[in-house]
């Protein structure tokens, strides 16, 4: 047993024993690095451990069951959509064609991946009402960055070089002001309206020649589709500027809302909330754009295209001049778009508007239910989220957010997503998603009426919990005051631990 | 639908609770003009068609070539351990450990990943991942200049043309300057960095330089006097970058040995599958003093209420949902299923297997220059390699393209990757891996010398006419006796 306790594991470093592991890899001859000078050569081996297989298996699974997954439970972190991870999407991803293909394949070795892409953004284009589509981005934040960085190239392409602000809602994801800064812009914060909505006078009022760019979330981050909608949109063409949509939350509306042809230029797609590919414990995702008319010509380099033939090439360096250029290496995290496709052709179209209205229903029936037990402050049907909070109860028990969300843990649910969006005092952002059971849902009713009558009468049981994890609450100060990012076993130094 | 639960009876039962007729209810906030006109995509298919389908398009796909293809993605063996571990659901079903409680699974195994590649490269802060190579030193750049409060930095010719591209798309939207360090035209330092006109570069008191971008290994293969390229930068005021393979660095000299301030690199080759492209796993490492201008997820120590030892998301006030505008980059989602894959193959081969990884790589390698020298077609450059390198080849796209059809993939011909670099032109560059089998690179010195020899043929036959610069060679082939 290690000092950690008897539930945590130990590090690979201390299961390291000198002599242990190997075989994996044939030796190479004696002489193999003789040909390169020494001054280049590395003065000391890695101080990698050396472990076992059995030991290793273990190692890792034993960590495994120390997370909480969509495999293992309810996972309802608002604006991430926790949803089902198909598990012939893993076994399609591993095919050797597609596991296999070198990214610099010539065109005649990479047709079916090659078709693939390009099916797969067709089928995103239809999705999203827009005319093309890249999938070179590798997440929501990178789709959200080439989305800008075209808005960015369009109006310079046009002589308009004054435009050095983006608009966006003070309950936008975090990402949507950072992209703003990486392109270059400075971000103006826009307070939302009372109802949760997007302030059209506010929005308006901050519109002008200096705008490149609105950045709409819609539905927006708590879960309502923005109501006007179409008066923001044609504010924001009448100044000059261009509307991007994030569509981190695009799983509530497919089908019944498509944001090309509602006058959106530009919007991202995260294939891992909306098409099912998994969240890999923080990535990676894949986040394809997709674009109307006027940003077309601005798309990043390499496009997959279909040739007059029906045989797919990629795009050729230089061959698009306008393109805002390379936002990565290679075409894209094809891996993940491999998942992606398989998703959208198990559902078809039915299908996929089927997902939206099952993930809000879910969503509503949660709101509905809970609407005794937490404050619900927006009382209008929600998209696939809503927000709940805990004000009354910190007022009433001194409990907060923090603690629900830990208690939760004990009653074996993933909390949602707490504080978040910022403009909500004591936020819950909860997302059931389509592929949960009413019993499920129905048992996390239950679990917060349990918890929030345990705030009531024993408040210390909140904040302690939780206590059934294999650790507690975290010292968090501590790890940000003296940050200890790596193993130091190896150097001697403070080791906290060993067996 | 493929993967609800929902029977209609659980479906009459939640809109009866809600209070609603039907589902169209729930959208009544979509105003009427802006409804989806419809959505037209393909039939929805049973799990049967699909996986025929799917299999299908894989097939399609050519992997049974011989392969010399790197060029910044490389084939290695993967112990079948890494992908079995990775096929856990808890770890990949999961997502950013938002609740460290119930997720120390994750945090320790990217605590041990930080770990792992402290030690890799030498120095002591790595971030949680990037999404590639690209990115991360598109990132590396951006923070030299975070640091160093300076506008411009310079990138070696000698880095990836793809990361390159991609620092420059970066750089643009940052109204930051990038320019290039030309390499060395000819001589024994043919190919790598020209210090010459680094130093001059960096003496432009005007333009100071935040950083200096150099890799090692160079795209081209080479080895670059990173020592000396550091002493030149730091002179200057500027950071170093340094742009890593990361299973050269069992034998080479690692950044913290030669003084990189920041290290970036692609960490495909730890145990990832090419994919076309991604997912891969961007590395970004950097020295203490650095910590704070690092970006995305960082994953540390501390202990629990309890006492016990137990790790956390920390320094998160770098990040953008926490610092919106003034974060330190826009990223959110990282690659951590990715740096899990490196972490389990690390542990896997151990330290004398990634040795041995990279030594017989470099083994491979010579046998190839020999190969490929007696089929006529020698290295471009004398430098000191690994295990990549670029060898002279007359048309070269054209013997590419015949190779083919012999089940040979030849590398990368240089000129699709770098076409308005006329040193490149008729240039090949070739890799060679712990996987790459003595028969196979017989098999390409045959197939190589026959084409350069049927090359040679032709021109004699009839000069101007084989083997034209830029025509289809496979005319060419066909007025061929």
């Amino acid at each position: 047993m290690t000092a950690a306790g008897d539930r945590l594991g130990p590090t690979l470093f201390e299961r390291s024993r000198p002599g242990r592991g190997g075989g994996k890899i044939p030796h190479p001859p004696k002489e193999a690095l003789a040909r390169i000078p020494a001054d280049r050569l590395r003065a000391k081996g890695p101080r990698l451990p050396e472990i076992s297989e059995p030991e290793l298996a273990r190692h890792y699974v034993h960590l495994s069951g120390l997370n909480y997954s969509v495999d293992t439970g309810f996972y309802p972190l608002g604006s991430c959509t926790m949803k089902y991870n198909p598990k012939i999407d893993e076994w399609a991803a591993r095919l050797p064609g597609f596991a296999s293909l070198h990214p610099l394949a010539p065109d005649e070795l990479a047709q079916g991946t090659l078709q693939l892409l390009w099916e797969l953004e067709q089928a995103l284009a239809e999705i999203g009402g827009m005319k093309a589509v890249t999938l070179q981005p590798a997440a929501g934040a990178q789709g959200e960055l080439t989305g800008i960085l075209m808005v960015r190239a369009y109006h310079h392409s046009r002589g308009d070089v004054e435009r050095t602000e983006v608009l966006v809602p003070d309950s936008a994801h975090g990402t949507n002001p950072a992209t703003a800064s990486m392109a270059g812009f400075s971000t103006v914060t826009i307070p939302s309206a009372p109802d949760g909505g997007v302030d059209i006078a506010a929005f308006t009022a901050a519109l002008g020649p200096h705008t490149a760019a609105v950045m709409i979330t819609n539905p927006s981050t708590l879960g309502l589709f923005e109501s006007r909608l179409c008066e923001l949109l044609e504010a924001v063409h009448a100044v000059g500027a261009l509307a991007y949509m994030d569509g981190a939350n695009l799983n509530a509306i497919m089908g019944r809302f498509k944001p090309g042809e509602a006058g959106f230029d530009v919007m991202h797609f995260n294939v891992h909330k909306t098409f099912g590919t998994p969240h890999g414990g923080g990535g990676p995702g894949a986040g394809p754009v997709g674009v109307g008319e006027k940003l077309m010509p601005f798309l990043p380099s390499p496009r997959v295209l279909r040739e007059s033939d029906g045989k797919f090439r990629m795009e050729r360096t230089g061959e698009r001049p306008q393109s805002i250029g390379r936002m990565r290496a290679f075409a894209g995290n094809s891996g993940v778009l491999v998942r992606a496709y398989a998703y959208i052709r198990a559902h078809g179209a039915d299908g996929l508007r089927e997902v939206s209205d099952d993930a809000v229903l879910a969503a509503n029936y949660l709101k509905t239910r809970l609407a005794g037990i937490l404050d619900v402050p927006f009382e209008r049907h929600c998209m696939h989220e809503f927000v709940a909070s805990a004000a009354t109860l910190k007022s009433e028990t001194g409990i907060r957010t923090l603690d629900v969300a830990k208690r939760l843990i004990d009653y074996g649910f993933h909390p949602p997503t707490i504080y978040f969006p910022l403009t909500v005092e004591e936020a819950l952002l909860i997302e059931p998603t389509e592929t949960e059971t009413l019993e499920t849902l129905d048992a996390f009713v239950e679990a917060l009426r349990r918890i929030v009558a345990e705030a009531h009468d024993d408040p210390e049981l909140l904040h302690s919990a939780p206590h059934e994890t294999p650790v507690r609450r975290l010292d968090e100060t501590m790890a940000a005051r003296q940050p200890n990012l790596k193993w130091r076993a190896m150097t001697g130094s403070q080791t906290p631990c060993p067996d | 639908m493929a993967y609800g639960p929902h029977t209609s009876e659980d479906r009459a039962s939640m809109l009866a609770a809600i209070g609603v007729a039907s589902v169209d209810d729930l959208f009544a906030d979509i105003p009427p003009s802006l409804r989806a006109s419809g959505l037209e995509l393909p039939e929805p298919e049973s799990e049967v068609d699909l996986s025929d389908r799917l299999r299908t398009l894989s097939d399609r796909n050519r992997v049974d070539l011989v392969s010399f293809l790197g060029a910044g993605a490389y084939r290695h063996f993967v112990p079948a351990v890494v992908d079995q571990l990775l096929l856990r659901g808890e770890f990949y079903t999961a997502y950013t450990p938002y609740q460290p409680e119930i997720s120390q699974g994750t945090l320790q195994t990217i605590y041990e990943y930080q770990s792992l590649l402290a030690e890799l490269t030498g120095l002591d802060v790595v971030s949680a991942s990037h999404y590639d190579g690209a990115t991360a030193t598109a990132e590396a750049a951006l923070m030299a200049c975070r640091a160093t409060r300076r506008q411009r930095i310079l990138i070696s010719r000698g880095v990836h043309p793809h990361y390159r591209q991609t620092v420059c798309t970066y750089f643009g939207g940052a109204s930051l300057e990038a320019d290039e360090i030309p390499l060395v035209a000819e001589g024994p330092a043919a190919g790598t960095t020209d210090l010459a006109a680094l130093e001059r570069m960096l003496a432009d008191g005007d333009r100071p330089v935040a950083g200096v971008v150099v890799a090692n290994p160079s795209f081209l293969g080479l080895l670059e006097p990173m020592a000396e390229i550091g002493r030149v930068a730091h002179a200057a005021g500027a950071l170093f970058v340094s742009v890593v393979e990361p299973v050269s660095l069992a034998v080479l000299a690692s950044p913290g040995e030669y003084g990189a301030d920041i290290a970036a690199g692609e960490g495909q080759s730890l145990g990832i599958p090419l994919s076309f492209g991604g997912p891969y796993l961007g590395i970004l490492a950097c020295r203490d003093a650095l910590v704070r201008q690092i970006p995305g997820r960082l994953i540390g120590m501390t202990t629990d209420v309890d006492g016990r030892r137990a790790f956390v998301m920390t320094l998160r006030a770098r990040e953008q949902d926490i610092r919106r505008e003034k974060a330190s980059s826009n990223i959110c989602t990282n690659q951590a299923l990715c740096a899990l894959a490196a972490a389990v193959y690390l542990a896997s081969i151990g330290p004398h297997g990634l040795r041995d990884v990279a030594a017989l790589g470099a083994a491979r390698a010579a046998q190839l220059e020999r190969a490929l020298t007696e089929a006529g077609a020698p290295r471009l450059h004398s430098g000191p390699y690994l295990n990549e390198f670029a060898v002279r080849v007359p048309n070269a796209a054209e013997v590419h393209r015949r190779l083919l059809d012999r089940g040979v993939l030849a590398g990368l011909p240089l000129a699709r990757l770098e076409p308005a670099d006329p040193t490149l032109a008729d240039a090949l560059l070739v890799c060679a891996t712990e996987v790459t089998k003595p028969a196979e690179i017989a098999l390409f010195g045959r197939a190589l010398g026959d084409e350069i020899e049927r090359g040679r043929q032709l021109s004699l036959e009839s000069p101007g006419v084989g083997w034209p610069a830029g025509s289809s060679g496979r005319q060419a082939g066909e007025v061929a006796p």
